[in-house]
């Protein structure tokens, strides 16, 4: 297909905008592709010389079909690109699209002759599925509220885009051990998982206004999870990049690379030691040429340009409109205090938009609501989305004016569930339903679970509380870090599943440790009731949370409560 | 030995498909050619043809049990590839009326 004119988003769409070097490499790389795709359908390319090739341009099979998933780098979308997605998913697909835990998209039924035109039709609005497998440095990952937090130090999405701009061509780093996941905050609430990541960076700033970074580095989930370990506590800004190229120097030339489930940069760091790593680290560190990797300034700014706050309005704090409203409709004000968060600005809100509706599926979302979210995303929030880890959207910058018309458009479409971080706010993985590498169910427990908690008074009584699960012990699911988390395993041709206690994400963040035998499926939304129920009846209160609860009186009493009865 | 078919999928367009009785590819898991463990590797020397003359990838026996003289294949993870996600029914074999869930 004949590539179109260079395509120009709309300024202040929180997105980068690509210069024609970025324009020309990806279009290189989607014929590049497509020559391949050929050579392999007439036969020239066997599927083993194939498969690293599909893989590089993010193309899987999967259990019905080939999955292709799509980068959105950082999480962060304008609303041609959301369209464009969806147009991909009605016309390419079955008509929706599952949003990830990486802040990315799949397409669980394209076929392999339709790839090229897909990869081309993502070219057009500067997008595509490079780095979304293999043994690179995956899309980069980030907080979704960057650039409109309150209480954010810096916008981490320019760090995040240098690291784009570093990794993507970067000829020594294509072939790693194993696949390299890096995270970065910029508010010290980390909404980034930072530390379960191969590198985490926690953005902040020192009292004289620097702008700097703690590093953690050889955090992850997976068959051995860890938390990753302080590298740095300081990490001065122009070091960024110089630092960050050590850390991968080390891993590309000492991680594993005999046993897959041994080469991911954690076991490097916890075999080594972390005092021994992390003076292997500054040793290179001191080696990395600064005329090559000290960040510049000039670049640095020139790209914080592309970050450049939109066109707020100078608002009063407080709205007479939304007041009236907010006391006027009680569903609206549970939506407002459950999936809206504070905005620096006066007058603007963030917008949480949940893809967890009552007995859905996690993280998909139809066509039609791709649209639709494009669309309100250009009414009311300077046309940019973001994608959170948790599978849910974000409209960042709402005026506090409009959030009832804005829910009122999205409760139609059933795109108004208020349950962020509430109990049906599950995030789950594919599970076996696609995924190839699952031996259990994942969303089917989602569905269930949202089920027995539907009533959202009853959701808001207990309040907030993560529950992940994952299909398998890679752990797409997150669930090592949920409040409660739930691995499914195939037993002996059955499904169970086993349910840990006390992970979290954030800059505390946690492993939760396992309870005890596994559950049926059948069994199982019962016990989590159950551990549910007894966490009402030990909290001292109200404002003590679920995991407030299980780190002040540890998992006996759970244990106690799941297990004694059987 | 229990009774096996043998699935693959197919390469163009990543269909779930087995291998039929007259050594073509199937897309109806009822229409799979059953092999006893004296002909599977007759069976499994049609898949590689499959496989080299690029219709197939990734062939592999499976077990399956017979209901009504048809077969169903043992495992939940192949039942899922036989009959489509069981959370979108709408999507998968069991919207193209090639199989159900049993």
């Amino acid at each position: 297909m004949n590539i179109q004119a260079p395509y120009t988003p709309a300024p202040h769409a929180g997105v980068y905008r690509y210069d024609e070097f970025d324009r020309e490499f990806v279009r290189q790389r989607t014929e590049e592709f497509r020559s391949q795709v050929q050579r392999r359908l007439s036969g020239e390319l066997t599927e083993e010389e194939f498969k690293p090739i599909r893989l590089m341009n993010g193309l899987y099979l999967q259990l019905h079909a080939y999955m292709l998933r799509v980068a959105i780098p950082y999480g962060l979308l304008n609303s041609d690109q959301l369209r464009r997605l969806a147009r991909i998913a009605r016309v390419y697909d079955k008509d929706y699209g599952h949003f990830t835990t990486r802040q990315n998209i799949q397409f669980n039924w394209p076929t392999l002759a339709d790839t090229p035109d897909i990869l081309a039709e993502l070219a057009d609005v500067d997008m595509h599925a490079i780095q979304t497998s293999g043994n690179c440095i995956r899309n980069v990952t980030t907080d979704q509220y960057a650039g409109a937090a309150a209480d954010e130090v810096l916008d981490p999405r320019v760090y995040a885009e240098i690291l784009r701009q570093w990794s993507t061509l970067h000829p020594e780093f294509t072939y790693l051990p194993r696949k390299f996941k890096i995270a970065i905050t910029g508010a010290p609430n980390d909404r980034a998982a930072v530390k379960v990541h191969d590198i985490g960076l926690l953005a902040k700033r020192a009292p004289d206004g620097r702008i700097g970074f703690e590093v953690y580095v050889g955090g992850g989930l997976g068959r051995t999870p860890y938390i990753g370990i302080k590298t740095r506590d300081w990490l001065e800004e122009r070091d960024f990049l110089a630092y960050i190229e050590a850390v991968l120097r080390v891993y590309n030339e000492l991680g594993r690379r005999d046993n897959i489930y041994k080469a991911r940069i954690k076991i490097l760091v916890n075999e080594m030691k972390p005092k021994a790593f992390i003076a292997m680290v500054e040793e290179e560190f001191a080696r990395v040429p600064r005329d090559t990797y000290g960040l510049d300034p000039a670049i640095v700014e020139a790209i914080r340009q592309h970050f450049a706050p939109p066109p707020l309005a100078d608002l009063p704090a407080r709205s007479d409109r939304f007041e009236t409203d907010y006391a006027e409709d009680r569903a609206f004000a549970c939506w407002v205090d459950g999936n809206t968060a504070a905005h620096r600005a006066n007058g603007y809100r963030i917008v949480n938009i949940s893809l967890k509706p009552i007995g859905g599926i996690p993280g998909d979302a139809s066509s039609a609501q791709m649209e639709l979210v494009a669309e309100l995303a250009d009414r009311y929030s300077f046309g940019e989305i973001r994608v959170a880890h948790e599978q849910n959207l974000v409209l960042a910058h709402v005026r506090l004016d409009d959030l009832h018309a804005l829910w009122q458009a999205l409760v139609p479409a059933g795109l108004a569930t208020p349950n962020i971080g509430l109990v049906s706010d599950i995030i789950a993985c594919p599970g076996l339903d696609y995924c190839a590498l699952a031996n259990a169910r994942s969303i089917p427990v989602a569905q269930r679970l949202s089920e027995r908690f539907a009533d959202l008074d009853r959701q808001f009584d207990i309040g907030r509380l993560q529950v992940n699960i994952s299909g398998c012990i890679n752990a797409c699911g997150h669930h090592h870090v949920g409040h409660i988390g739930i691995l499914g395993v195939d037993k002996k041709g059955e499904e169970f599943y086993q349910i840990t206690l006390g992970g979290k994400a954030e800059e505390d963040a946690a492993i939760g440790s396992i309870l005890g035998p596994g559950f049926s499926s059948e069994a199982l939304i019962d016990a989590i009731e159950t551990l549910i129920e007894t966490y009402l009846k030990l909290r001292r209160d109200r404002t003590e949370s679920f995991i407030q609860v299980v780190e002040r009186l540890g998992n006996a009493p759970f244990k106690e409560a799941l297990y004694a009865a059987a | 030995m229990p009774q096996k078919i043998i699935t693959a999928n197919r390469l163009i367009d990543g269909e779930v498909v087995w291998l039929g009785p007259d050594g073509d590819w199937v897309e109806a898991v009822a229409a799979a050619a059953i092999f006893d463990a004296a002909a599977l590797e007759v069976g499994m020397e049609g898949a590689r043809r499959g496989v080299a003359a690029g219709l197939v990838v990734d062939p592999l026996a499976i077990d399956v049990v017979l209901r009504g003289g048809a077969p169903v294949p043992s495992r939940l993870r192949e039942r899922i590839r036989a009959f489509g996600p069981t959370v979108h029914p709408d999507y998968g074999k069991q919207a193209d009326g090639k199989g159900t869930h049993p």
